[in-house]
């Protein structure tokens, strides 16, 4: 048991309230700006150019997440990335085989060796 | 329930089990770095419901662990969550119409759930497909973060690397959204954003990549407007063709 003097309750609940409410209002407002913007040839050509370059920023920061955390995660994420890819490629596009072989051949190096 | 939307729904749960694998393990070190602060085992799943953002949940944990200022909770949540702004360009809510479902497809537009959507083929989406996907990855981050409180003091040693999961999930959308759209410009544009990002601002790199991504995004929408019609056509008529030529999924 912990008896710490630890945050106390409403300090806990005032916290959810504050991540619930702006998180939401993130993922929230930009749609309602968005359904009067609709049609406008900005937000067509963004929706077409956006994911694909979201998604490399996404991975690109979690590869560098994972390098930093780990003073040897650069020797085994690179390997390991590059297993990905080439089960995802090789091995007809499956993405939890991949993203399984890719995972194990991380942890196997990272605890093994 | 129609045999069409019940194959749907399956397709949706089918869609979530390679994000699950990122982020089960998450939500499992989520609940062990819940306890190991000292805090109650209930804030797991209860942050897990009002944030429902992974990366965000495990940073919060230790400046609630210091009793953190609220203004500065509620700073740190707007700059790392602000890059879910910019998902809703091309989210697929339209699919949506129940005011209800549409309202749990936004709170629940994590980057996963962002991610798997948009590396599908426009005419492989569907509004039964995407929240079975989501209330799925919801389900996998509330339960990994209760297995997590449960497993507690039990496990001295978690398995290292497991948060690598999300990194190859990435990696592997990635490659498949490539091929729905083969947006070299694109992929060259955000890879120039995320290089400048780490290197200048390297704790706020995903909200300086966004940020740069999109601005660089409309220069070339403001450079490409002003050419002749066709280019501006051409780009319109990319979706519909591309999502034909490529539309080779076994």
């Amino acid at each position: 048991m912990h008896l710490t003097t630890g945050p106390s309750t409403p300090y806990l609940l005032s916290v959810l309230a504050i991540v619930f409410t702006i998180t939401l209002a993130l993922r929230a407002l930009p749609f309602a700006v968005l359904g009067r913007l609709r049609g406008s040839a900005v937000v067509r050509r963004l929706a077409v150019w956006m994911p694909v370059g979201v998604l490399a920023i996404l991975a690109t920061t979690a590869l560098h997440g994972t390098v930093t955390t780990d003073p040897h995660g650069a020797r085994y994420a690179l390997p390991a990335v590059a297993v990905t890819i080439g089960v995802h490629l090789g091995l007809g596009r499956r993405t939890i085989l991949s993203v399984g072989i890719g995972t194990a051949v991380y942890v196997v190096l990272l605890n093994a060796l | 329930m129609p045999e069409d939307i019940r194959a749907r729904i399956s397709a949706g749960v089918h869609d979530s089990f390679s994000a699950g694998l990122g982020i089960f393990p998450l939500g499992i070190a989520l609940g062990l770095l819940i306890i190991q602060a000292g805090l109650p085992w209930w804030l797991a799943p209860a942050l897990s419901v009002a944030a429902f953002a992974g990366s965000l949940e495990l940073l919060l944990v230790g400046m609630i662990a210091t009793v953190t200022p609220l203004a500065a909770v509620a700073l740190t949540v707007l700059v790392v969550n602000f890059r879910h702004v910019f998902y809703a360009f091309s989210f697929p809510l339209h699919l949506v119409r129940h005011p209800a479902a549409r309202a749990y497809a936004v709170y629940a537009m994590i980057d996963e759930a962002y991610a798997v959507s948009a590396s599908l083929p426009e005419q492989e989406r569907s509004a039964p497909r995407l929240l079975a996907m989501q209330l799925a990855c919801e389900a996998y981050w509330v339960g990994g973060g209760l297995l997590g409180v449960a497993l507690g003091a039990a496990l001295p040693a978690p398995v290292e690397g497991l948060e690598f999961a999300l990194c190859a999930l990435f990696t592997v959308l990635t490659l498949d959204a490539f091929r729905s759209r083969r947006e070299i410009p694109s992929l060259l544009l955000a890879g120039a954003s995320v290089t400048a990002a780490l290197v200048l601002t390297p704790d706020l790199a995903v909200l300086t990549a966004m940020l740069l991504y999109v601005t660089l995004l409309l220069a070339r929408h403001t450079l490409t407007a002003r050419r002749p019609e066709t280019t501006a056509t051409a780009v319109r008529e990319t979706p519909r063709r591309t999502a034909d030529a490529f539309d080779d999924r076994p």
